[in-house]
């Protein structure tokens, strides 16, 4: 479904991923797990159009979408749910789903929408008309998910969902992604949390200052006496 | 009396300024940019009224005529400006927009003092035959119950279009985080234009509202009302809807206040004081927020 060859980025002078290739099919959930630094949300920048890529390819259903503007890729059907979820706090949690409904032309079917994440977020309905900033941390995160899936998204990319979380919400936070994931959406998950990452991840790559330096099924990952090491603190 | 008289003068005077602010503030929101030649915009809205009234003569029809011409072309040619003379520059540094923004200036000043159809002498503005109404003892004038009237009607449809339409709010979100906007799919360059389009229009409005007050238009009127609706978005909070407006009223009423008890020549001294003052003590102004910036 998205397939990524050869990308390479650079900040200015600075070589921020080098020659990155993975693929991502459809129906998975794949995560990308590094420490931080490693160009994980970088990676994910790229393919939503955030940022230019100097060379490389990225192709989603097929067709390449590496210098498509950002705007026209959440048209094509990739959400992103990004780092520190960015909602737009100075709107309500409403208006806040409604900006992710942006590109929908089919209203009705929208509103069915709507319903479909307020079931899936009762706390959010509650405060339909409350200003976004002053929901938690969590409520916040749910919201930045909801408001992603307003637009329907084929491949979903959430870019650390459990930051700044309390574990119980965490373990809430990834229940709904394995959810969300069983309702059709394939997802693309970085996380820094690589024990909760790896255990709902079909497949994983591991990044380190700009490379893929492994990649696996979860399962080998979590059994590979380096990753244990170095990211599950085992 | 007297000064009651003085504070509806104010609210005339403010209300213009708020108009020009808005287009400021909300510039400024989107795409950080202080645009200089937003001044010159009302001086094109105002000559746009030059010529329609002067040639059909001052009549209700005529004038809402003025407003809906001069709105729509000094709109477009917001979005000319931006196209042109800002996106370019959008990566660069905001100190080259700004100069930028100070050329563009210039160049519709001279530009229209070149033009043979506008000229560098001041021209009579076509307006009603002044008509006073008093009650209580306090003047009020046509000009100004028009001025404060179309200045309220227009800032409320400003304000429905801000909070209730889909692309005010795209607006709104464009200006709180333009990344993340992106990631819903809107189309930035589109947000941005009709934001200019916006602000320009409401400035050719101002224009009118402005030259029918000091009934007379020429190349440079712009600069002063607009270097004070600076002033008022500073005031009020620059990157703030309603602080722009606040800003106006209050910078209006300061300056008849000025001009009726302590000397006219003081006006607009007493302004650019309210600027000097407003950022040594608060510089995010009165209704704007402390903006952390994000990493």
């Amino acid at each position: 479904m998205l397939s990524i060859k050869g990308l390479n980025v650079y900040y200015g002078t600075i070589h921020a991923l080098h020659d990155i290739e993975f693929e991502v099919n459809e129906g998975e959930i794949v995560t990308l797990i590094g420490a931080n630094g490693a160009g994980k949300t970088t990676t994910l920048h790229t393919i939503s159009g955030l940022i230019q890529p100097k060379s490389g390819e990225i192709k989603f259903m097929g067709k390449p979408i590496t210098h498509v503007a950002a705007n026209k890729i959440v048209e094509m059907g990739i959400g992103h749910v990004p780092e520190g979820r960015r909602i737009f706090a100075n709107m309500t949690v409403m208006e806040n789903l409604e900006m992710g409904a942006y590109i929908r032309k089919d209203k009705a079917q929208a509103r069915d929408d709507y319903e479909m994440v307020f079931s899936r977020f009762p706390r959010l309905k509650e405060r339909i008309k409350q200003v976004a900033g002053t929901l938690s941390g969590g409520e916040q995160q749910m919201l930045a998910i909801g408001r992603a899936l307003m637009s329907r998204p084929k491949l979903l990319l959430m870019d650390e969902p459990s930051m700044g979380l309390a574990p119980l919400l965490v373990k809430e936070i990834f229940s709904i992604i394995q959810d969300i994931n069983r309702g059709g959406t394939t997802v693309l998950l970085v996380e820094q949390n690589a024990n909760m990452a790896l255990s709902i991840a079909n497949r994983a790559y591991v990044l380190e200052t700009g490379k893929i330096v492994l990649s696996g099924s979860s399962k080998e990952l979590v059994a590979s006496e380096e990753i244990r090491k170095a990211y599950l603190g085992k | 009396m007297e000064f009651v008289q003085q504070v509806l003068n104010g609210l005339s005077l403010g209300s213009v300024y708020a108009l020009i602010a808005l287009g400021y503030t909300m510039v400024y929101g989107i795409v950080k940019l202080i645009n200089f030649a937003h001044g010159d915009i009302l001086m094109i809205g105002a000559f746009g009224g030059f010529f329609i009234m002067g040639a059909f003569g001052v009549s209700p029809t005529t004038i809402l005529i003025s407003f809906i011409v001069s709105m729509g072309v000094c709109a477009i040619i917001g979005i000319i400006i931006e196209k042109t003379c800002y996106a370019p520059l959008r990566n660069a540094p905001r100190i080259n927009a700004l100069i930028t923004a100070i050329g563009v200036s210039y160049l519709l000043e001279n530009g229209g003092r070149v033009l043979p159809f506008m000229g560098p002498n001041p021209k009579q503005f076509p307006t009603f035959k002044i008509q006073n109404y008093n009650f209580l003892g306090i003047n009020i004038s046509q000009t100004q119950i028009m001025t404060i009237a179309i200045s309220i009607l227009l800032m409320a449809l400003l304000n429905y279009i801000i909070n209730y339409t889909k692309i005010g709010k795209a607006m709104r979100a464009t200006s709180f985080d333009m990344n993340a906007a992106c990631l819903m799919g809107i189309n930035i360059n589109r947000i941005i234009s009709f934001t200019f389009a916006l602000g320009a229009a409401l400035g050719a409005a101002a224009g009118i509202l402005f030259a029918s007050s000091y009934p007379q238009v020429e190349p440079y009127m712009g600069f002063m009302p607009g270097l004070k609706a600076f002033v008022a978005a500073v005031l009020g909070g620059i990157g703030s809807i309603p602080g722009a407006m606040l800003g106006g009223f209050l910078l209006g009423i300061a300056e008849t206040l000025t001009k009726g008890f302590i000397s006219s020549k003081l006006a607009d001294g007493v302004a650019f004081g309210i600027l000097i003052i407003i950022l040594v003590v608060k510089p995010t102004g009165i209704l704007g927020k402390n903006e952390r910036e994000k990493v």
